[in-house]
């Protein structure tokens, strides 16, 4: 049936699909983008009791909260059809975000701010697990079999779409209205807006059609009656969700975010570069970077979908320590030579009480600049005692701008980083699809995606934050985690998964 | 290949509980070194998450060793016929 779908109208399901999907990722990344300010207007200064919700809200409906929309969703789009159950998570998901820019203040209500986040984050969390499996499933089901990975890798930029939409409109909002004015209410703007992209996505995917192949299945009879129960209570297809999770989604999980925001971590942090430059670097990496979502999409129609997935995992395997690096060794200034340097220009000693002390604290800040092009801040802080005297801190240099030939240079190895991501995300979508019979296949294929995604991706700051703590770790060691987990899902990939694609998922 | 298949069944057998070992007292020493009660709960909580998720997790890889040795890898299914 999907072979003799008119080429327009298979464009029009890929367009209803990937704009959802993208709004989705915008409303899930402007919390995070935000979280600073919304901490400072919804929870209080103190902390107390609210730390634990923000805990909870910024760290947990990340990824704990993912598999679980992926169960409910899953099964609602088993038993009612696809159409209306993303159709939901698209209200679910954009009703949150409009909601979280509508909470008044903690100065307002109190603690019914954090609590009020902390629902709708979780709601937004669910929602997300519920969304990707119905696109991807969607668009796969009217795709025909020998375009199925071009017209779901469509679905797969969404992801990164997402991250670019969410940066530029809470760019052009601050510049609109001033730093300081955003702070204070113009923070709202980004997720208020979200309520017009989503009615627009309402509209357009309220004149879909349900997928033919679940309509079939309806028409004939054949809907699953307990989606849950077939997918993981029937042993030959429970074995195929667990070599879906470990041979596949958990190493494609661990790439993307390794290549994604690990990196701008990365160069924040740890190489503490220039806030905007890190930004900078990350969006040319990403904008050069996203047409491969297609290209290996496509080009996994022709050669199977295995080998590029775990092409790109042993890419990461091999080159992520060299990379960083290279990012490590380019951002150290402190062999620099006397010559050069431009000027140093000293900025003034500001000084602050420590509370409930005498003490104070000096900051004295000075900003070199290099005859390359290149700047930096030195920041030292000492504390000022009336009864030690002086004890002098330790001098940190950040703010580190980089010279043009080395910027560019970090612009390629993020690409690089990102294509890697392409290679594995780009044919995933049509990979999970064609594992699971379509009775089933929204609930099957959408828990080991975001258990791979949510849990063993989303991770990848936390535990790599963690394996630096330990004693004797370098600042790579944190790259072990991603490293270990893409080599584990490379095993298993490569002896266990078949390259062969189904043609027939009309099952 | 299927030889093979059914021995590092084994090896991930094992990774699941070695797994779980190895967060259980991460989460014991990092709970240790907080400073604050506050910093402490917080602490806690997090890797209450981290173990409740991982112990599924870590089942799921013991069952997936236990099938890897059972053979039941060995063929992959072809069709939905066969799941």
């Amino acid at each position: 049936m999907s072979d003799n779908l008119p080429k327009n109208n298979i464009f029009k399901v890929i367009g209803a699909s990937s704009l959802g999907t993208l709004i989705e990722w915008y409303d899930f990344y402007i919390f995070g983008s935000l979280a600073v300010i919304i901490g400072h207007q919804l929870f209080p200064g103190d902390a107390g009791a609210s730390a634990l919700i923000n805990t909870l809200a910024i760290f947990a409906a990340g990824f704990i909260v993912r598999p679980f929309g992926a169960l409910v969703f899953g099964r609602l789009g088993d038993l009612i059809g696809r159409k209306y159950t993303f159709l939901l998570t698209l209200v679910l998901m954009g009703g949150s975000t409009f909601f979280i820019g509508l909470i008044p203040s903690y100065k307002s209500i109190g603690y019914a701010a954090p609590i009020l986040v902390l629902i709708l984050r979780l709601i937004q969390g669910l929602a997300l697990g519920g969304e990707y499996g119905g696109a991807a499933t969607y668009v796969a089901e009217h795709a025909p079999k020998d375009k199925r990975g071009f017209f779901t890798s469509w679905i797969q930029t969404t992801a990164t779409l997402g991250l670019f939409l969410s940066l530029g409109i809470i760019v052009i909002t601050k510049n609109i209205l001033g730093a300081e004015t955003f702070g204070d209410w113009g923070w709202r703007i980004p997720f208020l807006l979200s309520i017009v992209l989503v009615v627009v996505s309402i509209y357009i995917r309220m004149k879909m059609h349900e997928s033919p192949m679940f309509s079939k299945l309806k028409a004939e009879g054949n809907v699953s009656k307990n989606p849950l129960k077939e997918s993981f209570n029937n042993k030959a297809n429970f074995k195929m969700v667990l070599l879906a999770l470990f041979g596949a989604t958990m190493g494609q999980g661990v790439i993307w975010y390794t290549g994604q925001f690990y990196a701008q971590s990365f160069l924040e942090n740890t190489c503490k570069l220039d806030f905007n430059d890190s930004r900078y670097i990350l969006l040319w990496g990403i904008a050069f970077a996203t047409p491969f979502f297609v290209v290996f999409g496509a080009w996994s129609d022709k050669v199977g979908r295995k080998w590029i997935m775990l092409s790109g995992m042993l890419l990461g395997i091999l080159f992520y320590r060299p990379i960083y690096q290279m990012f490590l060794d380019d951002t150290d200034y402190t062999k620099i030579e006397q010559t050069d340097i431009l000027s140093v220009t000293p900025a003034p000693v500001t000084s602050i009480l420590i509370a409930n002390s005498t003490d104070s604290l000096r900051t004295v800040s000075t900003k070199v600049m290099l005859r390359n092009g290149a700047s930096f801040n030195k920041v030292q802080t000492d504390t000022v005692s009336a009864t030690k005297g002086i004890l002098l801190g330790k001098e940190v240099v950040k703010d580190k701008v980089l010279p043009k030939p080395v910027f560019w240079k970090f612009v390629g190895l993020i690409f690089f980083q990102i294509l890697l991501v392409t290679m594995v995300y780009g044919p995933i979508a049509a990979f999970l699809v064609e594992l699971f019979p379509t009775k089933i296949r929204y609930t099957s294929m959408s828990l080991p995606y975001h258990i791979g995604n949510g849990v063993f991706g989303g991770l990848v700051p936390f535990i790599a934050t963690l394996i630096a703590s330990f004693s004797g770790a370098t600042p790579l060691s944190g790259l072990w985690y991603p490293i270990g987990i893409a080599a584990l899902s490379l095993v298993i990939g490569a002896i266990y998964l078949s390259n062969k694609r189904d043609e027939n998922i009309n099952d | 290949m299927n030889t093979l298949k059914k021995f590092l069944g084994l090896i991930w057998m094992v990774l699941g509980p070695l797994t779980m070992t190895f967060l259980f007292m991460q989460a014991i020493d990092k709970v240790g070194l907080t400073h604050t009660d506050l910093e402490r709960t917080n602490t806690i909580l997090q890797w209450a998450i981290i173990l409740f998720i991982f112990l599924p997790i870590s089942l799921g890889l013991m069952i997936f060793g236990f099938y890897a040795w059972k053979g039941e890898y060995d063929h992959l299914p072809e069709s939905s016929d066969e799941l």
